[in-house]
């Protein structure tokens, strides 16, 4: 169970607040304005911003010491989530180990992910050689081996057209399925978050709202989300 | 229940997540939070791990830059660390002993030169630069390139050209007596002046012209649909861009005239012409006056540290490999300014050119018949650069990638600190270090080494620094959210994204250090001498052949070694 108890994030003059809980398993959409703090929330639960005041629990334990590698967390960003000097074999082998000393096994493990991600064949290329399509399968398929128990995506698919994001989206599914993962993702287009299916988490006004089911919050939106939404 | 993964290994129980890792972070957490304070983690940065490793390597630079200064005060002040020569407290000198007569004129020396030769170089690099910035020709890719190249150029190389061209025997003396004329005299003043213009037209003249090509493309435009004349462009555009850049210009070229010292060693002296570097190397080396070295180094330093840190303070980075074309050519008016253009294109590059030139031809029939010391002596400079280049480049990029991921003001400090010394000053301080315990000379070598390597971490710190930040900005998220920190960080994300500037800045500090003729005067005997100080030596006992070999060797090595890292690190890079 993930446990924001009480938690304040401060950046400058801007403040966000949640106090919320989230269980294993669910998928939440993460929906607001821009410069909301959607963005802040995750980097917070990731470990790269400190809480102003509160806490963040995982299975009761406050996270505040722990690093952002060792959280139990993977994160995909909206862009740079693999190193482009390194081919895509060995950016999901970081995912394994983050000194490279792969095992043979591991190296199954990697052609296991990209097999199931619809990389086959692609360990040896460099980022730059693959399309953006393939770059966030491969962000995926690293999230796979890691297999942490929360899995955030903070738009990674912003830059996709709507039916790649839309495979995109089953992908992360499919992901989190194997993994068991608590799944945050941001996002601008409600149809994404319906997609996920599940909750959805509004951000606006300084407060992350607690995650309510999506279809219940969109067919009887509050102001603050009508007003995001806009007339139908 | 989720299906486990293929293999089941490592799959991450989500009940028990937190437990491992908070159980191996903690002890470190806990060693970290007494060592830096509360607020290393609680900067908005994140939570982060603070390493030991970059503050300890800061602690330690300062400390090496700093025992010489402090033993330099001490002796200065009269007090000795060795148990041979205690003076005692009855010989606290008097404020009016504190400088003799011709240590003041060593200080006006000091700064006549430096100011003289820093306004005569930009002013000369002025009209050099306008006409680099506007004119288009054939091998002007290369003049670009040779103009960088004198900052690499070892200092005795440069006086020995010189004295090649403008010495007792040179071509400018054969020609003036041909006509019938008087000779002119290369040294003293004058002879330093040319040395130093010699050695900095190049600097300034690239630093202006990345002036003129940072004039904003859309200005120019708005000039040429105005109609702007030469005149006008010159009031509107140039002369704004050379006031903002001027200033700037002559403080880096005075800071690096105030601490030369093989220039003044060879073309300087006497009364007259000795500079405080000058005035320490004869301290030490002549009358064995090591307070009055003390005394003069302090000296030094106070004048060093107030002209780096207005050079600090007023700078921008001057952009040693920064692109030369823009867009929008530059409007290249006709007519004499034409001609004016040609000629302080031709002349500035003869003036560069025929030098080096004469080095060679005088150097190359040399190459048969090397001094026997030349050799050992090339090795030994190989030897002192490549390890001087390897622990700046380390120093270096530890610390800028602790700066680039938290501002430090302490490594901030041991990246700048440096500026405010010179080899002379440094070489004093350890050399009334080591004195009481050995002699000075066994330790030439690793003086050298360190004395090189604290000299040349600025550049590289300053090199790294934009490329650390820009790394750190860019894959800084991704590597911590990742694990991957230390060795592996180090090796999968640092190496391999700095290839390019750790070559270059390698390359740099392995060619400066080659050529760098300072410490090594001071310690060396004949046994441990490097390549430059054999050439300052032949030099100096007028083997002008014989020097011109051995430059020959020093500035090939001095290019092949900045060339190696240099291309090793665009290699690696790709």
């Amino acid at each position: 169970m993930l446990q924001l108890d009480r938690l304040t994030l401060r950046a400058g003059d801007f403040t966000l607040s949640a106090n919320w809980t989230a269980e294993v398993g669910q998928k939440i959409a993460v929906m607001g304005p821009s410069g909301a703090g959607k963005s802040t929330l995750l980097s917070a639960i990731a470990g790269f911003l400190p809480p102003a005041e509160g806490h963040t629990r995982w299975q009761g334990s406050d996270l505040a010491a722990v690093p952002p590698g060792e959280r139990p967390v993977t994160i995909l960003f909206q862009d740079q989530n693999l190193f482009p000097h390194l081919t895509v074999a060995q950016n999901l082998g970081l995912g394994l180990r983050p000194d490279l000393r792969l095992a043979a096994s591991d190296n199954t493990r990697i052609t296991a992910a990209l097999q199931s991600t619809g990389l086959e064949g692609l360990g040896s290329r460099r980022p730059a050689q693959l399309s953006g399509g393939q770059a966030s399968r491969a962000a995926l398929a690293r999230a796979l081996l890691r297999a942490r128990p929360i899995l955030m995506l903070d738009e990674p698919f912003a830059a996709l057209g709507p039916a790649l994001r839309a495979e995109m989206l089953a992908l992360v599914s499919e992901v989190a399925g194997k993994t068991g993962a608590l799944v945050l993702m941001v996002t601008h287009d409600p149809s994404d978050a319906q997609a996920l299916g599940g909750n959805t988490v509004f951000v606006a006004d300084g407060v992350a709202h607690p995650p309510k089911e999506t279809k219940a919050l969109f067919s009887d939106p509050p102001p603050a989300l009508r007003a995001y939404l806009g007339p139908k | 229940m989720t299906p486990p993964l293929p293999n089941g290994k490592r799959r991450w129980p989500a009940r028990l997540a937190t437990v491992p890792f908070l159980c191996r972070r903690s002890p470190r957490l806990l060693l970290v939070g007494r060592c830096f304070g509360r607020g290393a983690r609680r900067n908005g940065r994140g939570v982060g791990v603070t390493r030991p490793l970059p503050p300890l390597l800061a602690l330690l630079l300062l400390a090496l830059v700093a025992a010489p200064l402090v033993a330099v005060a001490l002796r200065g002040a009269g007090v000795s660390l060795g148990p041979a020569d205690w003076l005692g407290p009855a010989d606290w000198l008097g404020p009016a002993d504190w400088l003799g007569p011709a240590d003041w004129a060593a200080v006006r020396f000091t700064v006549t030169q430096a100011l003289l030769s820093s306004l005569v170089a930009t002013a000369l690099a002025v009209p050099v630069a306008r006409a680099l910035a506007r004119r288009r020709f054939f091998g002007r890719g290369l003049l670009v390139t040779l103009m960088g190249a004198p900052f690499l150029l070892p200092a005795v190389v440069a006086v020995l050209g010189l004295l090649s061209v403008f010495g007792r025997s040179g071509l400018l003396n054969s020609g003036l007596s041909a006509l019938g004329l008087p000779p002119v005299s290369i040294f003293g003043l004058q002879g330093v002046l040319l040395a130093h213009v010699f050695l900095n037209l190049p600097l300034a003249v690239r630093m202006i012209l990345q002036g003129w090509l940072s004039i904003p493309a859309e200005r120019v435009r708005l000039a040429q649909s105005l109609g702007f004349g030469p005149a006008e462009t010159l009031r509107h555009l140039e002369a704004p861009m050379l006031r903002e850049v001027l200033p700037g210009v002559a403080l880096v070229i005075l800071v690096i005239c105030l601490t030369s010292f093989a220039v003044v060693l060879t073309l300087g002296g006497g009364p007259a012409a000795t500079t405080i570097e000058l005035a320490i190397y004869q301290a030490v080396r002549f009358d064995f006056d090591l307070a009055r070295a003390a005394r003069l180094a302090g000296v030094q330093v106070v004048i060093c540290a107030a002209a780096a840190l207005a050079a600090w303070v007023l700078v921008r980075p001057a952009g040693f490999g920064a692109g030369v074309d823009r867009q929008v050519p530059l409007p290249a008016p006709g007519g004499w300014r034409r001609g004016a253009d040609g000629v302080a294109l031709t002349g500035a590059t003869l003036f560069l050119i025929l030098p080096l030139l004469a080095v060679a031809l005088r150097g190359l029939p040399g190459l048969v018949d090397l001094p026997p010391s030349v050799l050992p002596a090339a090795l030994r400079s190989v030897m002192v650069a490549l390890i001087s280049a390897t622990l700046t480049t380390a120093a270096a990029l530890v610390l800028a990638l602790a700066a680039a991921r938290r501002p430090s003001a302490l490594v901030e400090a041991a990246a700048t600190l440096p500026l405010a010394t010179s080899g002379l000053v440094l070489g004093t301080g350890l050399f009334l270090i080591v004195q009481p315990f050995m002699p000075p000379s066994r330790l030439a070598l690793p003086v050298t080494v360190v004395v090189n390597s604290a000299l040349t971490l600025p550049f590289l710190y300053r090199i790294l620094l934009p490329q650390t930040r820009a790394l750190h900005a860019d894959y800084g998220r991704l590597a911590d959210s990742l694990g991957l920190q230390s060795w592996p960080r180090l090796r999968w994300l640092a190496l391999p994204r700095l290839a390019r500037p750790l070559g270059f800045g390698a390359g740099i500090a392995a060619a400066l250090s080659m050529g760098d003729l300072g410490a090594i005067a001071l310690f060396a005997a004949d046994r441990q001498a490097t390549l430059p100080l054999v050439i300052q030596q032949l030099t100096g006992a007028y083997r002008l052949e014989a020097a011109a070999a051995a430059s020959l060797i020093l500035v090939t090595l001095s290019f092949a070694l900045f060339w190696a890292c240099d291309a090793g690190g665009r290699r690696a890079s790709a």
